[in-house]
């Protein structure tokens, strides 16, 4: 399958990018999100810009928390140690995005831009109150990851505006997991559930939860998170917040003719109950 | 668009039309037809080569993004006149049926074991998650793999 026409051109910084892009035009990372879609016809931007060779945008840098560059590929923050340690729902995301071959040259910018409901890493950038910067030509602004994703495929991002990173707070004294239900054929996410649980002894403190694939988008969950804050995580308080989760979800249910709305409103429920588990396990 | 690349240790020049798929530069620009296209869609792996040693899917990559960088495909693996470990393994094990899937099938494996040395049978039946074969002839691709693993870890 072929893309349809459209002009290329490859800029060498972040400027010269702002400086090409046209009304018409996408930003080219890793292309292993837009390409697809090309492919498919889905799109058709007259132009793309080709942001993989700047160097400014990839790598991930850790003081105090995370900055990664919005070229930095899937595969690059599963293996980092930084990203594991700081943030290991993160880490863990990644690792199951697509196969080796995808988590190679996608990359987290292209991810989150072209923001599909069923890929893992934005339910864990809801979860852990991530910050996605943007860089236009009127200069540059930050957007929390739960503003940032708006609808199905929807984000905050302007035409012509190029997401530059995203920051992450320093979580390494939580206990940080994401947890899917992977669809048996795609390995799509059919329910993901990140959560993130500051321990104080045998408390917690606070928990950020977040669910996607069943969603339109990546959702906060507040209800969940509020049963389980002040709790022992004990089995009452797993029980209100896996009933809790589904209403937190509710309007932002997605499905298909395999997996309806109500099956996966009820699975992040059971996934809701599993990352607690595997986060205090 | 002008763009270069190295491709099995030659240089290759071209000028391509920018929504060039590499899959397609690589099949017809290039005569390499090992690099087979399955789905066309990332999912199924026959399009598997090494990008700067790195599995790549060809068909979700254009042309001009693999500028200046080097390929490797089925048709460079061997070297020296001598099948690469991979190859030899598929061929003792017989780790194909219709042979479609294979040329992605030992890039991937080659890609992982030289990555993952001594990795277990479980490990490589995940990893090759993002290869399939419609003849459902995993059984003697994971046997190929894990011979060239195992031999890898001086098992």
């Amino acid at each position: 399958m072929w893309p349809n026409k459209f002009e290329y051109a490859r800029a060498g910084s972040v400027d010269e990018a702002l400086g090409l892009i046209g009304d018409e035009g996408k930003f080219l990372a890793g292309g292993h999100s837009l390409l697809p879609v090309m492919k498919l016809r889905l799109a058709a931007p007259e132009q793309l810009v080709d942001i993989g060779g700047i160097d400014s945008l990839r790598g991930i840098s850790a003081n105090g928390g995370l900055t990664i560059g919005a070229t930095t590929t899937h595969a690059e923050i599963a293996d980092s140690a930084d990203v594991q340690a700081m943030c290991a729902g993160l880490a863990s995301a990644c690792g199951q995005v697509g196969d080796q071959a995808v988590r190679n040259f996608g990359t987290i910018g292209g991810n989150i831009a072209h923001a599909d409901p069923a890929s893992d890493p934005p339910t864990v950038l809801v979860a852990c109150g991530a910050t996605i910067n943007i860089q236009g030509a009127g200069g540059s602004r930050s957007v929390g990851a739960e503003d940032f994703f708006i609808d199905l495929f929807e984000t905050d991002l302007e035409d012509g505006e190029l997401i530059t990173s995203v920051s992450l707070p320093n979580c390494s004294d939580c206990q940080c997991v994401y947890v899917k239900f992977p669809h048996p054929a795609s390995r799509y996410a059919i329910v993901g559930v990140a959560v993130c649980l500051k321990m104080d002894g045998a408390t917690c403190a606070q928990a950020d939860i977040a669910v996607g694939g069943a969603t339109v988008k990546a959702v906060k969950c507040a209800g969940a998170e509020a049963a389980l804050a002040g709790t022992t995580l004990d089995d009452a308080a797993i029980n209100a917040a896996a009933e809790a989760v589904k209403a937190d979800i509710a309007d932002w249910l997605a499905g298909d003719i395999a997996y309806p709305e109500s099956y996966r409103q009820q699975m992040a429920g059971v996934f809701l109950r599993r990352a607690i588990g595997a986060a205090t396990g | 668009m002008q763009v270069s690349m190295t491709v099995n240790g030659v240089a290759q020049e071209a000028d391509v039309d920018p929504r060039t798929l590499l899959v397609h530069f690589l099949r017809e620009a290039l005569d390499l037809t090992g690099t087979k296209i399955g789905c066309d869609t990332s999912q199924c792996g026959a399009c598997a080569v090494h990008l700067n040693g790195k599995v790549l899917k060809s068909c979700t990559l254009l042309a001009v993004q693999a500028d200046g960088c080097e390929v490797t495909t089925i048709e460079g693996l061997a070297e020296g006149g001598e099948h690469h470990p991979m190859q030899t393994a598929f061929w003792e094990n017989h780790g194909l049926q219709c042979g479609y899937c294979t040329p992605g099938m030992i890039m991937a494996s080659a890609a992982f074991v030289r990555d993952n040395p001594g990795a277990s049978e479980a490990e490589i039946r995940h990893y090759l998650e993002g290869n399939i074969c419609r003849c459902t002839g995993y059984h003697n691709i994971v046997k190929a793999v894990k011979q060239v693993a195992d031999a890898a870890a001086g098992a």
